[in-house]
Order: structure tokens, then sequence, then C-alpha cells
């Protein structure tokens, strides 16, 4: 703790796993995640844990189910194919309550796509991904540092609603250099916390078992409203997000991960242009900061969305602000926009807003109040979330009314 | 003498057992059991020597040997 | 007069929903009576598969897990690798460990992994409605090659313990039959032999059972038995193909004539 040190992002996350009390890591080369496995492999075994190269991301996925049946911080790490391999066993783990944690260090799609950053696999992290009825928790770093201290959120949270948590990063933050300080202590696995539901020693307790079937009439359904009850608590209280100069702005851009990095640069052009931007980053991609995103609408006058994927992660934009303020869309499927590019949009997004000053620009006719206007707390709570991984616990909390 | 006892609630008569006992002491029912099925039964009296074959080919563990 | 047999602590006391004959019961019942006799079901995992016996963990008296089709094997390594004092089983089919899990039953044992797996071949897929399975006979009907199985359009059955026997990871490797109350007496033995290589740290064992499928061969239990004889063991002969100690062994019974 407390420590500056220069890392690589996919090495960093590796390490912040180790850190948090991961000791079980299985997977399977793919670029641009290699790091990672590299890492555990010479990483793992020092601190007792076991690391093992799969025959497949199916396999590797299934040792995961096995080993995070057993109660132990379990990890794998992909990039999109593979993770698309191992959505079964994400399912899997899903519907047998089972926690775990995952990176996906996304790469351009669909396909074999190519190996650079994209923002592709959005729509198949934020909505469970697998077959079947379910969520993962997905955070979306943005530095190094956050992909060094997101696993211990992952794993915290997975072990806390028993579902799996996964960090959704790409190429570029898995390959670059910066300086990083764990922010929390190392986490002993020996002193966690029993659990109720792992296997293992059955002595003195009746069998237990872990499965994600149930074929008796009705009980399927009642174990999905339970944790459909569950996924709507985490939505209340996990929401986790970044807005910077959104006060008093006319033009918000609504960026998450590699994107909103590159987003903030184009706003910093553009406020030196004395043009009023501000930034709203989700952290957690699901749970999404709906309300949050809503509360911009009586104040922003249109948002600006910037993704590297064809207009995935707008669509979440669209259904939380329902209408009520005009949602502009950069989209580069598997491309990577420079600051100046985004400017440019930022740039014709702010000319569209003096043509047109309502906030009804270039949005469906609105009806009623604008939903944010009456969310007075709103602006009290839109606090700038660098420290996310630091202040993660209090800030857990500050979802609101839903 | 030595004996089998047969579940009838566990049989489900599939014979298996007529073809292990080497005495073939073993026959099906002709009543119907609760579940449905012909269950098997012990034929001939002072004719089971407790070797137990039939329960190693029972596939439902419905046999019980005395011996 | 003393009861010689009892329902083994390794089994939970209640009726098995396999079919009449099914062979399902007679390896479940050997299993649980392992799980007793060695003294390990309390600290003993068992992988129910996908196919009929995915009610197996119902029926294990010990810490159960059911999961995706044919990955028992990276299930099981998963498990023991995270508690290696575990014992670790996995249960499959034909389906499920030749077919859509060959990679992990190939790599489990090539890893040498320290698990035991109980592979239950009745060549056809159980739960589906009588499929081809890999391990289907040559000329044999099912409910996707109703004509009956040819080399032309569906290749030839795959002898695992064979395939197997090539890797110096796989420790222990045996086909058994449970066609006759002597072959599952063998059966058990070798079952047991499994388990025990396990206790000893001898690495990947795997424990072939012939067994009959009546409901979906289209023939009645005793007509099954000998489908086996005449079929089945020409194609699969039974015999010891690893151990630990000895690297290859030979079929003892059976083999095409």
């Amino acid at each position: 703790m407390g420590e500056k040190i220069l890392m690589k992002g996919n090495e960093a996350l590796a390490e912040g796993a180790i850190r948090a009390g991961c000791r079980f890591f299985s997977g399977y080369p793919i670029t641009p995640q290699n790091e990672v496995p590299e890492y555990m492999s010479w990483r793992l075994p020092d601190e007792g844990g076991t690391f093992i190269q799969a025959e497949s991301e199916v396999a590797a996925i299934n040792m995961i189910y096995g080993a995070a049946a057993t109660g132990i911080r379990a990890m794998t790490s992909s990039s999109s194919p593979g993770i698309s391999l191992k959505q079964e066993g994400i399912s899997y783990c899903a519907g047998a309550d089972l926690p775990f944690f995952y990176a996906n260090v996304v790469r351009g799609g669909p396909g074999l796509g190519n190996i650079a950053a994209a923002q592709g696999d959005y729509n198949q992290s934020v909505r469970g991904g697998g077959h079947g009825d379910y969520r993962v928790i997905v955070m979306a770093p943005n530095s190094v540092d956050e992909m060094g201290n997101f696993p211990k959120l992952c794993f915290e949270l997975a072990e806390k609603y028993r579902m799996p948590a996964m960090v959704l990063a790409d190429g570029i933050l898995g390959q670059m250099m910066e300086p990083i300080e764990f922010k929390f202590e190392r986490v002993d696995p020996a002193k966690l916390p029993a659990k109720d539901w792992a296997l293992g020693n059955s002595a003195g307790r009746a069998k237990r078992v872990v499965k994600s079937y149930d074929l008796r009439e009705g009980e399927l359904e009642k174990i999905n409203l339970r944790r459909m009850a569950a996924y709507r608590k985490i939505e209340q209280d996990e929401v986790r997000f970044e807005a910077k100069n959104c006060e008093g702005a006319d033009l918000v851009v609504v960026a998450y991960g590699t994107s909103s990095r590159i987003a903030a640069g184009a706003i910093k052009l553009a406020r030196d242009k004395g043009l009023k931007v501000g930034l709203f980053r989700p952290i957690t991609l699901w749970p999404f900061p709906k309300k949050q995103l809503a509360g911009l609408a009586g104040k922003a006058k249109k948002l600006l969305v910037v993704e590297m994927s064809m207009g995935q992660f707008v669509d979440d934009v669209r259904l939380a602000v329902n209408g009520a303020i005009a949602v502009d869309l950069y989209a580069r499927p598997a491309g990577i926009p420079s600051a100046e590019e985004v400017m440019a949009e930022i740039e014709k997004a702010c000319q569209g807003i003096k043509a047109a000053p309502a906030a009804t620009a270039a949005a469906p006719k609105q009806r009623g109040r604008p939903k944010g206007s009456k969310n007075k707390k709103t602006k009290a709570k839109r606090t700038v979330r660098k420290r996310a991984a630091r202040k993660q616990a209090k800030r857990g909390r500050k979802g609101g009314r839903r | 003498m030595p004996e089998i006892k047969v579940d009838e609630k566990l049989c489900k008569g599939c014979e298996l057992c007529t073809t292990a006992c080497p005495k073939q002491c073993i026959a099906m029912s002709d009543q119907f059991s609760v579940t449905g099925y012909y269950p098997a039964k012990l034929a001939k009296q002072d004719c089971c020597t407790g070797c137990g074959l039939c329960a190693q080919i029972c596939p439902d563990l419905a046999i019980t040997v005395f011996k | 007069m003393q009861q010689v047999n009892k329902w083994p602590s390794g089994l939970v006391n209640k009726p098995l929903r396999y079919c009449p004959g099914c062979g399902h019961g007679i390896v479940h019942r050997i299993v649980g009576e392992c799980l007793e006799e060695l003294g390990i079901r309390e600290r003993t995992v068992g992988i129910a598969p996908v196919g009929c016996s995915v009610f197996a963990d119902e029926y294990f008296n010990c810490d159960m897990i059911q999961g995706p089709h044919g990955r028992g094997p990276a299930i099981a390594t998963g498990i023991k690798r995270s508690k290696p004092e575990c014992i670790v089983f996995s249960y499959q089919g034909d389906g499920d460990l030749a077919s859509i899990g060959m990679a992990e039953t190939v790599h489990s044992a090539a890893r040498s992994e320290n698990i035991t797996v109980i592979f239950i071949n009745n060549a056809i897929y159980g739960m589906t409605g009588g499929q081809m399975a890999p391990t289907t006979l040559i000329g044999q009907q099912a409910s996707t090659c109703p004509r009956g199985r040819t080399v032309q359009a569906n290749g030839y059955p795959i002898r695992v313990c064979e395939l197997l026997a090539q890797l110096e990871g796989a420790r222990y490797l045996e086909r058994t039959s449970t066609h006759t109350a002597a072959h599952v007496i063998k059966a058990k033995k070798a079952i047991r032999q499994a388990f025990q290589n396990q206790i000893d740290g001898k690495g990947f064992s795997l424990v072939e059972v012939l067994s009959i499928c009546p409901t979906n061969w289209g023939l009645t239990p005793l007509q099954s038995l000998k489908f086996v004889t005449e079929k089945m063991m020409p194609m699969y002969p039974l015999g010891v193909f690893r151990t630990p100690d000895a690297a290859a062994g030979a079929a003892t019974e059976g083999g095409a004539a």
C-alpha cells in the first residue's frame, strides 16, 4: 500500500487480483491479454496459489467453475473471442451462484477481428453474455491504476452477491504502462470468512450441491426471481461513476474506459476554447448509472456519447435519459479516435446546441417535465469519483432511489 | 436358511437378478408392485445360498441378502 | 441369519430414477460403497455430468457439483488443485466424455490430474433420446442414424481406454463391464483401485464401464446383456490398459475375433 510503481495494465490487473487474495488462475493465451496469464504463471505459485494453462478457454472457465465452488478466490482472463467461448461456463457460475472474477481485455471484432483496442463487447458484458437470464457486475477501468485496484472490488462484490464480476478493459489499457498505487491492504485468503456453500470437507454437516439446474415445476422461476431481486438491490447500491465539469456544462460527453480518457483530452481542448463541456464516465457498466445520467437532462443541453463500437453503449445512455435530452453518438467500431477527432465532434455537437438551444435538439419530442429536473439530490451527489477503489464502500450506497 | 428380500418399492422388474442367480431361485412376480412393475421374488424354497450375486447386479439396490 | 449387504453410506437412501435395467444404478452403488469402504465420503467431491446421470448430484452422499456438458475433468481439476486434500471424481457418459468433452478428457489425462474418472459407455445418448454416440457401434441403430451407423456417414467408434493409453499421464486405465454379477465385482475392484490411486497420489485414473441402455437400444434388459457380450465386447475388449506401475497392459477378455 502507498507505494507508486510503474506497471503494465495487464500486469497490474494480475498483481491486483493476487493482492486481493486470488489463489487460482486458469486461462488460455490470446492477445492482447497474454501478460495476465504470464504474470500469474510465475507469481501465483510464489503465493501458494495455482496457475493452470488450460487446453482451451472452455476448459479454463470450467476449472474456474470447480475452483470457485470450493470457495477459493478464482480468476480467469481472456480477450473477446476467448470470452465468447467462456460464456457457457460464466452462465453456469451465474446459475450456480458462484462468485469469481474475470477480465476481458477487449480486441477488435467480430470474429478474429484484430488485436487493437475496441469496445465491441459492451453488449455481451452488460447483458450477462451467455445463455439464460443473468447479470454480471461489470467494472470499466480507464487507467492502469484502476486496472490494479478493481480486482479487489470485483472479488468483494462477487462474494457479497454470489455472482461473477468482471473488468471490461481493452488492448490499450492492458498494454500501456503507468504509475499505480495499490490502495488496499493485501488480502490474506486464510483470513477470509468461510463460505457456507463451499464444497470440500463435509464432515459434520449435510452434503452440499452446486448446480444451476432445477427441473421441479416452478422452482427455476423462484430462483431467478430471487436473483432478480438481488440484481435490483445491486442497481440501487453499487453504481459507480465519475462526473467531471458537468455542472454548468452545455454538453456532457459520456464515455467509459479508453474512450473516456480520449474524451477527457478532447474536453480539455474544448474547455481551452471556452466551450462548456463536461465528462460523465460510468465506472460500473452494470449496474449502469441510469439515475445519474438522467439527472443531467435538466442541466446540460446535450449529451455526446463517444464509444469504440457501433452504438452499443449509447443504447443504455438513451434508455437512461429516456428522450429527456438529445444524445449524439460518435462511434468508432474497432477504431481508436484521437483527442482532436473527438474535439471536432464536440464542436459539431456544440454548434447544434446554438442552432437549437432547447434541450430537445435531436431528441424525440419531450413530454412533461424532463425526468432529471425533479431530482434535487442529483446535484449534491454528482461527485468526482476518481478514487473509486479507495472509497468504494461508502460510495456504493449512493445510488439513491430508482 | 439364507434368503433375499426384494424391496418392491425399489424393484423395477428388469429381471437382471434372474440371470445372476446361480441356482435360478428368483422369478418375477405376477402381481404389479405399487410402482407398476412386476417385481422379482424368491420363487423357490430352500434354494437361496445367500451368495449375493443378485444384489451385485441389481441396478436399484432393491435386494437385501441374508445368510 | 445375518444381513450380507446394505445400502452404502456413500449413496443417499432414496430410489434411483433410472430406467429398468439401466447400468447407472449398479455403478452408483459401487461408487457409493467405495466412498464408504475407503473412508473418504466426507472429503469427496463428485461431479455430475450432463446426460441421464445429471441426477447423480442427488444420489451420491458427498458434496456434489453439476457442470457443463463434457467438462467434468476440467471442473475436477479446479476442485482438486484448490483443495488437494479432497477426493474428486467425475462421473460421465460416453457423449459427455468422448464427444463434447474429449479435449478435457485427453488433457486432464495428459496433465495426470490426480482425479478419478468413471466413464459409463453404453454406446448411445440416453437422456436426449437415443442419438448416436461416439461409441455407437458400426451397424447399431440410433435416432440420428436410424439405418444403423455407417463408416461412410459416421466414421468409426472411439475406444477411449486405448486412445488414452498413449498418454504418459494416464496412470490407470481399465475397461470393465456390468453384464454379469462377476463382471460387476470386477468393475468394483477397478473403481476402488481408481479411488485408491488418487488417495495415493498416483495421478489420473479412469475406469470405463460397459453398461446397458435397454430403453434406447430398444431391447429388453435381458436382450441387452447379450448385446454387451455379442456386440460391444468385440469392439470394446475388457482389461487393464495402464497401471501406475506398468506402462501398458493388454486386453484380457473380448476383442475382435
